[in-house]
């Protein structure tokens, strides 16, 4: 209880300081909050909402749930098919040790101007990290569970579908972490290199035309969205993981 | 000692009639399950490694038969290979004769660790169901197999719990009643009651006695535990230590219905006790 009232106060202290810190601020890089807010409410909260923050919004979705889809069904494919895993071993190995930040600039090159172009480098770039995850998840299953499927003579549906996916779960969630993130990169950068429209592109524009309280406001917009999407994230895995959230809390306690 | 007057009927013979079923399935010439002359070689050339050399052994039907032997003597790469999970190496085992290639359907396997023989994610009433979809029962039976399943073990009233909620003895009843809704008809147990408190211990051994009369399974029990395995058993099966070989198949004489305090203070169970042990302790 204590921690969760620390951990709102923070950031709101944290806002009433910068408010007041820059409240007679004329460095023209670092304008008053005030102004900032004022002109986000003006940007994004009406005008660009439908025509830039929406369709930002909706292109991060669909890499991310494309690349979240893609990536579950390689890992599986790649765990499960001994040819295709013998062929994807030395990439995947290959892959784990770059960050998969490392790896937007690749697709920032392949971006076009289209939203088509930029879904499908958002979906490519988020697939890796989801992928390999689910590959060391299906991996990491424990032999004694897989004894039992094959001792109670399970299908080999019921062994992919109610064993395997459920005990890689948990890993297969990390590696969605990671794709959520590396999806709202390149999304926001997609924006900013190739694009009039989107967030990034406003925010990026601002600057260019050195309106520094409309890049601002951009940012702080980049960031309350991050924030929520995150929550939305923990919330779903809360939801899925429950089982695991709740048997890790009983085995740290004990 | 107890008041009602001891059973006089040793157990092999009473098993029988308590089988209800003919006699001749019981005598025929084959066995429930038969082990001829297994053996398991790990690896091959200058690094094979033998863990079991040759053994035979027969388990008649509605028996229950203990397999004892020192820790490490290979007995769960036994079990493994009866219950089709690793193919042996020379020798066989069969059911019924015939020989065990993969998994037969009429056998369930109570795993050693039962923490990681659960599914963590399936509350305990779903970790029984899991293994029954592909029987296509109707959901009258699904139920009432699993609801006389968890009654059998006592966990009726844990059914929409999950498994890691649960004790560690509870967590191998949930296996124990995972295993019996299965209806199998030769249950086979990894020292099922290794890492249990004493006082559950005795309640999980009386439970698979219980489990033996009232459903008619043949059970093979592994146990490091000698006095366990006297408790028990109408046989023992002593092992001797690497590599894993026959020593003695001990016939246990013990009067039925067995009792935790009454049996074990027999004359009898501590002079087959002393049998396994002395067979056990003997440098080989």
């Amino acid at each position: 209880m204590r921690n969760w009232v620390i951990g709102v106060a923070a950031p709101v202290l944290l806002l009433v300081a910068w408010w007041f810190l820059s409240a007679d601020s004329t460095d023209p890089f670092f304008p008053p909050l005030q102004t900032i807010l004022v002109r986000f409410q003006e940007l994004w909260l009406f005008e660009h909402f439908q025509s830039d923050v929406l369709l930002s919004l909706g292109n991060l979705f669909l890499g991310f749930v494309i690349a979240a889809a893609a990536g579950i069904a390689l890992g599986f494919i790649t765990a499960l098919v001994a040819p295709v895993r013998w062929m994807l071993d030395p990439l995947i190995h290959f892959l784990r040790g770059i960050p998969p930040v490392a790896l937007v600039p690749i697709f920032i090159s392949l971006i076009g101007f289209g939203t088509q172009m930029r879904v499908t480098s958002i979906a490519l770039a988020a697939l890796f990290p989801t992928m390999i995850a689910t590959v060391d998840g299906i991996r990491s299953v424990s032999n004694d569970l897989l004894d039992v499927s094959r001792v109670y003579r399970l299908t080999r549906k019921e062994r992919v579908l109610k064993v395997l996916l459920p005990a890689a779960t948990p890993q297969i969630f990390s590696g969605l972490q990671v794709s959520l993130q590396v999806a709202f990169i390149v999304m926001i950068a997609s924006e900013m290199l190739g694009s009039s429209q989107g967030i990034g592109a406003m925010t990026l524009l601002a600057q260019q035309s050195f309106m520094t309280a409309d890049m601002w406001a951009g940012i702080l917009l980049l960031g309350v969205i991050g924030f929520l999407v995150n929550i939305l994230f923990s919330l779903l895995r809360r939801r899925v993981l429950s089982w695991y959230i709740g048997s890790r809390r009983l085995a740290r306690a004990s | 000692m107890s008041n009602r007057p001891a059973p006089t009927l040793p157990t092999r013979n009473r098993k029988s009639t308590m089988a209800q079923q003919p006699e001749t399935r019981v005598s025929a010439a084959t066995p429930r399950l038969d082990v001829a002359h297994l053996a398991k070689t790990y690896g091959s050339g200058g690094k094979a490694r033998t863990v079991i050399e040759d053994l035979t052994f027969t388990v008649d039907a509605g028996e229950v038969v203990c397999i004892v032997g020192p820790s490490g003597v290979g007995k769960t790469t036994l079990l493994k290979c009866l219950a089709g999970l690793q193919p042996a190496t020379s020798g066989r085992a069969a059911i019924d004769g015939r020989t065990i290639s993969g998994p037969p359907p009429e056998m369930a396997l109570v795993f050693q660790d039962y923490n990681r023989s659960l599914m963590p994610w399936l509350t305990v009433r779903k970790n029984l169901v899991l293994p029954l979809r592909h029987l296509k029962l109707s959901a009258a039976e699904l139920k009432e197999r699993c609801d006389s399943a968890l009654a059998a073990v006592g966990l009726s009233h844990a059914d929409n719990q999950y498994p890691w909620q649960l004790s560690g003895g509870m967590q191998q009843r949930v296996a124990i009643a995972r295993a019996l809704a299965y209806r199998p008809e030769i249950l086979i147990m990894d020292e099922p009651f290794a890492s249990v408190d004493a006082q559950t211990r005795f309640d999980l051994e009386d439970l698979c006695l219980k489990i033996r009369r009232d459903f008619n399974m043949t059970i093979l029990v592994v146990t490091h535990d000698i006095d366990e395995a006297v408790y028990l058993a109408d046989r023992v099966v002593v092992l001797g230590s690497r590599p894993a070989r026959v020593l003695k198949v001990v016939d246990v004489d013990l009067p039925a219905p067995r009792d935790q305090i009454t049996t074990r203070s027999l004359p009898e169970f501590a002079r087959q006790r002393t049998e396994v042990l002395s067979l056990i302790k003997r440098p080989a």
